[in-house]
């Protein structure tokens, strides 16, 4: 085994300042008192993990909960610590970004920023419980270039209940009237059991033939102003790639700290404890937080990788991929248009690529 | 016991009428069975009989009354099981006919009836649950009487329930029954009306020594079907088996056979000695044919191996089940098997899922086929699927149906059978309010939704019953039904030319409705040969992705497209078109659905 070298590493924030209705990733609200200690424990878990990391990191992310609403003291302390990378990532809400913020983003180290835009409507912003108005997007987007960091990236959500089709239009224009680097479009899922769902789910059925088209709207529209749809829901000006995120889609290992964060490294997965009394308990007596671990095997890895690569829109290499391979299925896509086998390996068409999740559950051995 | 001493009857009954109290305090007035013994139903010893208060298999019990052999076999009262009926009435001499007081007459009654006045039977009509508030016995014997041509004095009036009057049952079986004609010191003939089979023993034949008698260890032989073997063991039903080293000439009991194979000896069939052999067997042996057809597919087709062998061990103790394997495009590998009619179809649906665990999927019934090819060759047609698409004719099964009913729903059944291709035969005032009317049918209109139809529309107070006539030639054609072009053998039915359009439009909407949107559009169509008669398109989906997948969310993102993966192994492939089993389930419900 040679000595393990990650290249990319995740640091996750968990705080936020509300609890958004479709939300499902592990958030703190509040707590303000506890940034610090939470901070001291991340802290120590780099330290413990530092061995893994290569000698030179690509990509840092800094993700959440909501990694701006931590106090800006604390905040700045793991930005310190961080270890150099060509890519420095920070998820941001746009209500969070003031021009103190900005300054303190880019002048440690960040030098791109997600904003969670979601929409630029106030009635769909509330029917998704942000906070943020459609001006705070804007502000936020110009305070941001003005500090100096010119990779933007915003997130857009479509099939918000009661949103039409030229309601997702008009979003999309907004969003390119302020240039991003980087756009991120998902359609809103309603999860079984989440309060969204039950205030919201009834409309959502009701319009959920109309929501599947949004998401070719969405794609010709962004493809036609020059992005390029490079990962089922992401696209990007010339070589503006979320560098930290194709980690991911092409099953690099990657180094995950904090509550919930998941890491992945020669084969083995394991999973911080989402419970933050528990994982600061743990560090501050200098051991590993709890984790939960999964043993990847070889075909399992095949399978993920046939899933992650099968989002970007480069083909992806055969041998890679061969034993989790389902050659009838493939031959069955191929004759429906849906997937191709060319000499440099297996792409998704573009129609294959919109019906993505069938077509790769279809190729799975 | 000299012949005079000996009598033999069963009881017949519409079901619900009473026969099986009946037979259950019968037993116990002549201490057959102690008070510790008695359960309700003693005779029907299937859970499935006792829990639907049906008898599906005969039973043979031999009771003492006033220094008599008495005889009782009980039968099954359902159409679909006429033959073993008319095999145990053989066995007798005479007949309980046992009516409800508050109902009168019903369509099982005279059917019943009917066949035991064909068999020479001497009936003796028995009024039932005469403690019923709402009881008429008057009525009802003045109905019976005309029936069987009884003066209504000598009309036994009784409550099974109460035991009220079931003393005076027993002395008309011993003054009113003949005792069995028989020749003791004749070549021994014995008629099986019966069989069970015993897992250590093999068959067991219920007989009716009518001539001669067996004993023990002798070497018997079956006259129809040739088969040889030594009688293991004789005796009676006491309703236990009781060893005896004899059986005489007209006594009733059971010859174990040793036989591993029900087929070697089929009731109906004659039993005689091998040494001194019989010359002519006795009348009455008969092939039964099913009637009644459906594929039966296990839901999940690793269990196929445990149906092929529940189906063996069903057999062994209903000779009628018919089964032959079959290979559906659509439904994987699974058996075709053919029915005495639907009650047995259910039955013996039931008893596999209940009594081997399996779950299945039964496709909707249909009749059996003769057609003639172009080529000029006679075919019998078990499965639409196998109709050849050019035919010169189709014959299909008729029936009578004899249906009675209170005289206000009179038109409601005539609207019903005219809608069912049915010719009227003739009607009959039973009573001033009860009506019977005979119609012929072809089976196929019965098979398909008919008894719930006759049900609501007459509010539940028809009673129903029928005939096989024979095979008529009819309009008929095959109706496929393609997804993507591709026909799915387990959807295609037989039906009249003129109920073609609005079977073939009510499928492929379902189908439409039920197939769940695939990657790409798929046609729906119904079809006679090569004109469409009715066509939908389910639309392919247009989005179908994983929004987002990062670090957090692989490990939960693969096994949700494992688990999509496996659920599509699970799914009945039709060309290119996944089909969830429910799916097909729907479609083949549909008969029983059809508003």
């Amino acid at each position: 085994m040679s000595a393990p070298a990650v290249r990319h590493l995740y640091v996750h924030l968990p705080f936020c300042a509300h609890r958004c209705g479709y939300c499902d990733f592990v958030t703190v609200v509040g707590r303000r008192g506890q940034h610090g200690a939470y901070v001291d424990a991340l802290l120590a878990e780099l330290e413990l993990e530092r061995p893994l990391l290569a000698e030179q990191v690509e990509t840092v992310f800094l993700g959440g909960g909501t990694p701006t609403f931590t106090e800006p003291a604390e905040l700045r302390r793991v930005l310190l610590a961080l270890p150099q990378a060509e890519e420095v990532t920070v998820e941001a809400n746009p209500e969070t970004v003031t021009p103190a913020l900005a300054e303190l983003l880019a002048r440690n180290g960040v030098n791109r920023v997600s904003l969670g835009a979601q929409s630029f409507n106030s009635a769909f912003l509330d029917v998704l419980e942000r906070r943020a108005r459609p001006g705070d997007v804007r502000r936020a987007v110009h305070l941001l270039r003005h500090a100096g960091i010119e990779n933007i990236s915003l997130d857009l959500l479509y099939g918000i209940p009661g949103q039409s089709a030229s309601d997702v239009a008009a979003d999309i224009g907004e969003a390119l009237a302020l240039s991003p680097e980087h756009l991120s479009c998902y359609e809103l899922e309603a999860k079984p059991g989440t309060r969204f769902t039950h205030a919201h789910g009834e409309e959502l059925e009701r319009q959920a033939e109309a929501i599947e088209g949004y998401f070719e709207l969405v794609v010709e529209t962004l493809v036609g102003s020059g992005y390029r749809w490079y990962e089922t829901a992401s696209f990007c000006l010339q070589g503006r790639q979320a560098r930290h995120n194709l980690g991911y889609w092409r099953g690099r290992d990657y180094l995950g700290l904090g509550i919930g964060a998941v890491s992945t490294l020669d084969g083995v997965r394991w999973r911080n404890t989402p419970r933050l009394a528990a994982y600061v308990a743990a560090l501050a007596e200098g051991e590993r937080p709890p984790r939960e671990q999964e043993q990847l095997d070889e075909d399992t890895r095949a399978r993920e990788r046939l899933m992650l690569g099968l989002r970007l829109d480069r083909p992806l290499a055969l041998a890679d991929v061969r034993v989790a391979l389902d050659v009838d299925a493939l031959a069955r896509l191929e004759s429906l248009g849906l997937a191709e086998q060319r000499a440099d390996g297996l792409v998704l068409t573009s129609r294959g690529r919109f019906l993505g999740g069938g077509v790769t559950a279809e190729l799975l051995a | 016991m000299s012949l005079d001493r000996i009598r033999n009857f069963s009881i017949v009954a519409h079901i619900d009428h009473g026969k099986s109290t009946l037979a259950d305090r019968i037993l116990e007035l002549t201490q057959t069975l102690s008070q510790r013994e008695m359960r309700e139903q003693v005779l029907d010893s299937m859970e499935l009989e006792r829990e639907r208060g049906i008898t599906i298999k005969a039973q043979a019990v031999r009771v003492a009354w006033r220094g008599h052999q008495l005889n009782l076999i009980d039968t099954p009262g359902h159409v679909d099981f006429t033959y073993e009926v008319s095999r145990a009435l053989q066995a007798c001499e005479g007949a309980l006919l046992v009516v409800d007081a508050a109902q009168g007459i019903e369509a099982q009654t005279l059917a019943n009836a009917y066949l035991a006045i064909e068999n020479g039977l001497e009936i003796v009509p028995v009024v039932n649950k005469i403690d019923l508030p709402q009881a008429d016995p008057e009525r009802t014997a003045a109905e019976v009487g005309d029936l069987v041509g009884e003066d209504e004095a000598r009309i036994l009036r009784i409550s099974a329930k109460t035991g009220e009057g079931i003393d005076t049952v027993l002395d008309a079986v011993v003054a009113r029954i003949p005792p069995p004609q028989g020749d003791p010191e004749a070549p021994a003939r014995a008629l099986v009306f019966d069989s069970s089979y015993d897992q250590y023993r093999g068959v067991v034949a219920f007989v009716r020594m009518v001539d001669g008698s067996f004993r023990t260890r002798e070497r018997l032989r079956a006259l129809a079907a040739g088969t040889r073997f030594e009688a293991e063991e004789l005796g009676f039903f006491s309703p236990f088996r009781s060893p005896t080293e004899t059986l005489e000439a007209g006594e009733v009991g059971y010859v174990v056979t040793g036989l591993k194979d029900v087929s070697r000896l089929r009731v109906g069939d004659t039993l005689t000695a091998d040494e001194r052999p019989a010359r002519e067997p006795l009348p009455g042996y008969k092939d039964v044919k099913p009637t009644v057809f459906a594929g039966l597919f296990p839901t999940d087709s690793d269990d196929y191996p445990e149906v092929r062998d529940a189906l063996e061990k069903l057999k062994l103790n209903d000779a009628s089940l018919f089964y032959e394997p079959e290979t559906s495009q659509a439904l994987g590998f699974g058996f075709r098997c053919g029915f005495l009619g639907l009650l047995h179809m259910e039955i013996v649906r039931e008893r596999l899922e209940r009594e081997f665990d399996l779950d299945l999927l039964v496709t909707a019934p249909n009749v059996a086929y003769r057609a003639l090819t172009k080529a000029g060759e006679e075919l019998e047609v078990h499965n639409p699927a196998d109709m050849p698409p050019e035919v010169e004719q189709v014959e299909e099964p008729y029936i009578r149906a004899s249906t009675i009913v209170p005289k206000e729903y009179v038109g409601s059944v005539m609207e019903l059978n005219n809608d069912r291709r049915g010719r009227f035969h003739h009607m009959e005032y039973l009573s001033e309010e009860r009506v019977l009317l005979a119609f012929d049918l072809p089976l196929a209109e019965i098979v398909y939704d008919y008894y719930d139809q006759l049900k609501s529309r007459t509010r539940g107070y028809a009673s129903f019953d029928y005939d096989v006539l024979g095979f008529e030639p009819g309009e008929l054609v095959r109706v496929d039904v393609l997804l993507a072009g591709e026909p799915v053998d387990a959807l295609s039915l037989i039906v009249h030319r003129e109920g073609a359009y609005a079977r073939g439009r009510a499928l492929v909407e379902r189908l439409r409705v039920e197939i769940p949107r695939q990657l790409f559009d798929v046609p729906v169509q119904a079809a006679i040969g090569s004109r469409v008669i009715a066509r939908e398109t389910i639309k392919a989906k247009r989005k179908d992705v994983l929004a987002k997948c990062y670090g957090g969310d692989i490990t939960r993102k693969r096994k949700l497209l494992e688990r999509q993966k496996k659920g599509k192994k699970r799914m009945k492939q039709v060309g290119s078109v996944e089909i969830p089993q429910e799916a097909f389930l729907a479609v083949l419900n549909l008969d029983g659905e059809r508003k």
